[in-house]
């Protein structure tokens, strides 16, 4: 299977929100070995100024890999996702992301470029609240092996 | 944390990451990534990988708690990229770890008008590099 070239400068808008809950960035941050009270202690966060629990700084992962699903589960995209391997990642942060938030993801795909009998796609996601807030933008760069890479 | 107290180079921190199997399944139910790569060995090399492999992205994530504890606030992280060069296979192994990293933090760069920190992560295992040009910016106050 051949991935679509005609995918570059495709875009996905937000599907559903995503509700950032205080359980679930302590269960992010634990599973990441990562100790800091802001992740965990409610009122450690606040005493560093926040409104509630901080998430790690790759949680925005959880609201892009969502987003990617939508590109990665088209049937139209050509590609096959058990032979993809994540090449290269980047958060930017606009504002911490804290228990309480309600997320929504629009996807862009940015490069598509042939690579043997695969292809290199960079996918950006503007992460916003529901309100229109910017938060976070993260790029991803995949690689789609092909057959014998 | 006085800015004028930082310089290029400089050591932040070090530590070495202990992964099991456990740790995977672990960050698979966080993160909602189920890639049957990251626990299902037969799979793993079905698809020519050496074995059940790590999340890059667990390995991103982990690396970076040097950076936290070091700003002291999780909010002080601007920004944080990487590339991915090489997996980290995680041994079905009982009472051992599974794969050890060695995760080094040092200042890259300083940037003293907008009191921004570059700080550099070197993570590797058994010498070779997984993550290269993993970058952090931090605001330091």
């Amino acid at each position: 299977m051949t991935i679509n070239a005609g995918l570059q400068g495709r875009s996905y808008p937000p599907a559903q929100s995503y509700s950032v809950g205080r359980e679930s960035i302590r269960e992010f941050a634990t599973a990441l070995k990562a100790t800091h009270r802001a992740h965990f202690d409610v009122a450690a966060a606040r005493e560093l100024g926040h409104g509630d629990l901080v998430a790690p700084p790759t949680y925005a992962i959880i609201v892009a890999q969502r987003a990617d699903a939508q590109l990665i589960g088209d049937p139209d995209s050509g590609i096959d996702f058990s032979r993809v391997v994540h090449a290269e990642q980047k958060f930017t942060h606009h504002r911490p992301i804290v228990a309480g938030d309600e997320l929504v993801a629009e996807l862009h795909v940015d490069t598509v470029r042939a690579m043997g009998g695969g292809a290199m796609i960079t996918t950006r996601t503007e992460i916003s609240t529901v309100t229109g807030d910017p938060v976070a933008t993260t790029v991803s760069a995949i690689l789609v092996r092909g057959e014998g890479q | 944390m006085n800015f004028a107290d930082l310089a290029i180079g400089q050591l932040i921190g070090s530590r070495s990451l202990e992964i099991s199997r456990l740790d995977l399944v672990k960050y698979a139910g966080a993160s909602g990534d189920f890639n049957l790569i990251h626990w299902n060995e037969r799979f793993a090399r079905e698809v020519e990988l050496p074995g059940v492999i790590a999340h890059g992205m667990f390995t991103m994530g982990a690396a970076v708690q040097l950076v936290t504890d070091w700003i002291g606030d999780p909010s002080a992280i601007i920004s944080y990229g990487t590339r991915f060069t090489k997996p980290v296979p995680v041994a079905d192994v009982d009472g051992a770890p599974g794969a050890v990293l060695e995760v080094v933090a040092t200042i890259g760069a300083l940037d003293a008008d907008a009191s921004t920190a570059r700080i550099d992560l070197g993570v590797t295992l058994d010498g070779q590099k997984v993550l290269v040009k993993a970058q952090v910016q931090v605001r330091v106050r």
